[in-house]
């Protein structure tokens, strides 16, 4: 094989690396607008597992939240298959964490049900959060 | 001339229980006996020496608690990680 060839390939693969990996970047990064409602407290992280509306979104809000919900639920069910769990089981658990991974001032959903905004301490669990 | 006969003999049978419990007879006769036994029984509970009630209230066994706590500690690890790789969505 010519060197031209090897060097070509690996180039070329070097090139998707790159192009992967920056997709996988933009990939982690939340979208702007649900930043936005995290931050404003619009939105908050439920018990079960999703995000859910505090007041009444407006209709861009909720299109970007009904989507990640949908997003979630599909991880969600991926992961409980392998896990032998149901997707509910594993959407509780992930709630769980989403809720200990708030920030002060974002909202979330205390086991009595209601809003709750974070503070600089530990968020109101379900007693059977890990 | 003088007949033989057994002096003290008990009568002749008149009826055959065995062959006729269908229509009567002794089987009849233990049928109202056990019938009287269960009679004479409810009485008795009747009369109350312990009485037993059921509950107004359903029972409810919340096993739902600990089998889910035990799978959401299993669950943890695993739910950490997917956190983690899906930052764009939690």
């Amino acid at each position: 094989m010519p060197a031209r060839s090897i060097l070509f390939r690996g180039c070329a693969a070097l090139a998707l690396g790159v192009a992967v990996f920056a997709t996988a970047a933009v990939a982690q990064q939340r979208d702007p607008a649900y930043a936005a409602a995290r931050a404003a407290g619009t939105i908050g992280e439920k018990m079960d597992g999703y995000l859910g509306f505090v007041g009444n979104p407006s209709p861009d809000v909720k299109r970007v939240v009904d989507d990640l919900n949908i997003k979630r639920k599909a991880v969600y069910a991926q992961q409980a298959q392998a896990q032998h769990a149901t997707v509910e089981e594993y959407a509780f658990t992930s709630g769980c964490l989403a809720i200990a991974r708030t920030v002060p001032g974002e909202k979330y959903q205390a086991p009595d049900g209601s809003w709750q905004t974070r503070g600089s301490g530990a968020p109101q669990r379900d007693a059977r959060c890990p | 001339m003088k007949y033989p006969e057994l002096t003290d003999r008990p009568s002749l049978a008149r009826s055959l229980p065995m062959q006729d419990e269908r229509n009567g007879g002794r089987g009849q006769g233990r049928k109202v006996a056990q019938a009287a036994t269960v009679l004479v029984a409810g009485s008795m509970m009747l009369a109350g020496c312990i009485s037993v009630n059921a509950p107004d209230k359903p029972i409810v066994i919340e096993l739902n608690i600990n089998i889910k706590q035990e799978v959401i500690y299993g669950l943890a690890e695993d739910a950490q990680k997917t956190i983690d790789q899906n930052k764009d969505i939690f």
